[in-house]
């Protein structure tokens, strides 16, 4: 009661104010996806009480950052607000991209204490571990899996598989288990189709790869750098965990994933899980609300699980994004004002309803959430261990030079798991001695 | 009438512009026109290749506007030509070129050389031929990759029927071996058309007479063919070659939609790399000589190329 009461009254406070300020048309840009069309749903209730009028510019994933970043560098004033990927968070607040928002957190009563720490620390500081920030976490996400749980309920498959590994066919909880099952319905025969075991991340072009790969690599060991010397990479980023995890992910893209995924990432992931080619899927949580809702795999055919643990711990490799005023836009007033009008407790739970990741702890922490959806749970459990790629100013140049080795071993087979690292080690050294940080 | 025009023209220019004009000789009225030519050309052409060769001997960084720009002299240059990747991008693009050219060049002669002789429904053979090369060449890049699709794809399929080999067993866009073919036959689907319509432009330029001629002298057909038709028509193939040479050097878009520079690196050409550089990585001194020297090496090529072919026309 006490809510909606505090909710109409800012209503009605904001509407008042927008109609003393001046109407603005803001524009919004974002990657085209599923959760952009639930924002733009959202936002029609920020145009009815602001007066303000939202347009967007939605960017498919792998042209995102080259078209924003483009923006970004010009100067260009086609964004007032962006919710760009938590890499950028660096280069956005060193290069004057964004607009800091401690002043106007501190204002309007926005606390980072109520969203959850891993979204604070990925998508809205920088540095990180500071308390200077340039995003409102907008949208948590985080690699988990989808599995198809009415083909791992078939009593002949769990036979079978009990009698192959000497446990029942669940959903894996470490990733020797996760593989296991994916050479297990590897072209294997259900209902005539010839299916196989999971479809991952192998993209080459943007970020692909290295949002997979990390996933095994994190669990294995691998460290971006020693956490007692920043910068130090020899040994953490090659260390001997880190060429296991790496090895055990080629070892599962050649066993366990589909003939021909050798450029895949998150759409061609869900294309193979929602055609009934993979019995796992990897992919980002914001699928989840779309498999859920799918005629062929949704409902009670498929579950999710995080993550599974690796022999160094359990990671995944976090997604998501910040949104920030951009520091070129000439109706920054009222960018903010979205953000603050955002941040509402009242919102952020609307958010939910309608498929976007609320990094609000009020909204994720509250009871009924993990029973709201089904993969409410599985998010709440992935965004608890969480871990994330270099957010450096620099970081396009760190993740292109990871993509590249990456792909070099997993995928095309050249060289060992040692020699990619110790070349990412040499790349991103190169990288930072240019920087001045070594 | 056009002189009545003219007068009226003049007539009606103002009396100080006139006077202006008047005085003015014909280089100097063929400057005026020439100006606004030369001026775009600068602003739009030579300003930023000399801004570029300028940014090559520099650090400087698009996205980091806040940063000071430092003189490295020849550094940047020296550490691209020691740079191993880059040198293997340089044969990727090399082998790519070499194959592309040679068999557009095979095919498209052929067939313009079929086309060429009077058959029922040679127009519309023309036209479906030629259809592929209308398309843009993101679209022949997806839907290549789902040519090549193991599981689904034509190309697996009728490499399998004719083969017996099972269509799942290899990936082209996902082996290392096969990556590098996969794009050179793409291409060569989009592209040997445009080499047929200029070989079949040559071959319809010799004059009937030559084979008559010939055909008079008892010459073969073969004898004919390559007295007569190759040389006619060589002029009109090393263009071709010049085009689609100029074309492929700087390939971006189809082999980025088909593999994306991979598996690895087998298939990232030159303008992939220069372009992940310059735009991923921000290094714009660093992309700029890198540019630069691509620059150089295709206008050094070029240049010695059409002297060659100047000397094949003149023959």
């Amino acid at each position: 009661m006490n809510k909606k009461l505090t909710y109409t009254v800012a209503s009605f406070a904001m509407a008042a104010a927008a109609s003393s300020a001046q109407a603005e048309e803001l524009t919004l840009c974002w990657a085209a996806w599923d959760p952009a069309n639930a924002l733009t749903e959202l936002s029609k209730d920020f145009e009815q009480q602001s007066g303000h009028k939202m347009s967007f510019e939605f960017v498919p994933w792998p042209n995102f950052a080259d078209r924003m970043l483009n923006e970004l560098n010009s100067g260009g004033q086609l964004c007032d607000l962006m919710i760009g990927d938590s890499q950028w968070i660096g280069g956005g607040a060193e290069s004057g991209h964004y607009v800091k928002l401690n002043e106007f957190f501190e204002k309007n009563g926005i606390s980072m204490d109520d969203f959850i720490p891993a979204t604070v620390t990925g998508y809205a500081e920088w540095p990180k571990g500071t308390p200077n920030y340039y995003a409102l976490p907008a949208f948590g996400d985080v690699v988990g899996w989808t599995y198809r749980r009415d083909w791992f309920e078939r009593p002949e498959l769990r036979a079978e598989f009990r009698e192959k590994y000497g446990r029942d066919l669940e959903a894996p909880a470490t990733l020797e288990e996760l593989k296991d099952i994916a050479q297990f319905f590897q072209g294997r025969t259900i209902d005539g189709n010839t299916v196989y075991g999971a479809s991952i991340y192998t993209e080459r072009g943007s970020e692909g790869i290295t949002m997979g790969a990390t996933n095994a690599l994190y669990n294995y060991g691998f460290e971006y750098q020693n956490p007692d010397n920043p910068y130090e990479l020899e040994g953490y980023v090659n260390s001997p965990g880190a060429v296991a995890g790496l090895e055990y992910y080629k070892e599962l893209y050649k066993t366990g994933t589909p003939p021909g995924s050798s450029n895949w990432y998150m759409s061609e992931n869900i294309d193979a899980y929602k055609s009934g080619q993979v019995a796992m899927q990897m992919n980002f949580a914001f699928i989840w609300p779309g498999v859920h809702a799918d005629p062929n795999v949704g409902g009670e055919r498929s579950g999710y699980f995080p993550n599974p643990a690796g022999p160094a711990g359990q990671y995944a490799q976090l997604g998501g994004q910040g949104i920030s005023v951009v520091a070129y836009s000439e109706k920054q007033e009222a960018a903010l004002e979205y953000i603050r009008w955002f941040a509402q407790p009242e919102v952020q739970a609307r958010w939910w309803e309608l498929g976007g990741y609320s990094a609000l702890k009020a909204v994720v922490e509250d009871p009924d959430f993990a029973s709201s959806q089904p993969y409410a749970q599985t998010f709440l459990d992935s965004m608890a261990i969480v871990k994330d790629f270099w957010a450096e100013p620099a970081y396009a140049e760190l993740l292109l030079a990871m993509q590249a080795r990456l792909h070099t071993y997993v995928v095309a087979g050249s060289g060992t798991a040692k020699e990619a690292l110790d070349g990412v080690v040499r790349d991103w050294t190169e990288t930072f001695e240019y920087e001045g940080k070594l | 009438m056009i002189q009545s025009q003219i007068s009226k023209a003049a007539e009606a220019t103002p009396e100080p512009v006139a006077r202006r004009i008047r005085g003015l000789s014909d280089r100097s009225i063929a400057w005026i026109f020439v100006a606004p030519t030369i001026f775009l050309l600068l602003a739009v052409n030579i300003y930023p290749l000399l801004r570029t060769i300028w940014l090559s001997f520099t650090n400087y960084r698009v996205n980091r506007p806040n940063n000071d720009v430092d003189w490295v002299g020849l550094r940047n240059y020296e550490r691209i030509l020691s740079d191993p990747d880059i040198w293997n991008t340089m044969q990727a693009t090399a082998h790519f070129l070499f194959w592309t050219i040679l068999i557009q060049v095979l095919i498209g002669f052929t067939l313009a050389y079929l086309i060429n002789k009077k058959f029922k429904g040679n127009n519309l053979w023309t036209t479906i031929i030629v259809l592929p090369m209308m398309l843009s060449p993101a679209v022949v890049g997806n839907f290549w990759t789902f040519l090549y699709q193991p599981q689904i794809g034509l190309f697996n399929y009728a490499v399998g029927f004719l083969t017996g080999t099972d269509p799942a067993s290899f990936s082209m866009i996902g082996d290392v071996n096969l990556a590098p073919w996969a794009i050179v036959i793409a291409d060569t689907w989009m592209w040997t058309p445009f080499v047929m319509l200029i070989c079949l432009a040559g071959l319809r330029s010799i004059p009937e007479s030559l084979y008559e001629a010939a055909e008079c002298d008892r010459a073969s057909h073969w004898r004919q063919f390559w007295t007569i038709t190759v040389p006619m028509v060589l002029p009109f193939l090393m263009l071709a070659v010049l085009f689609r040479g100029i074309e492929n050097f700087k390939m971006f878009d189809l082999v980025v939609q088909l593999t994306g520079g991979g598996p690895g690196s087998v298939t990232e050409l030159t303008s992939i790399n220069l372009k992940r550089e310059a735009f991923e990585k921000w290094r714009t001194g660093y992309s700029s000589a890198y540019a630069v020297i691509l620059f150089v090496t295709v206008f050094g090529l070029a240049s010695i190329y059409v002297k060659a072919l100047n000397k094949v026309k003149q023959r």
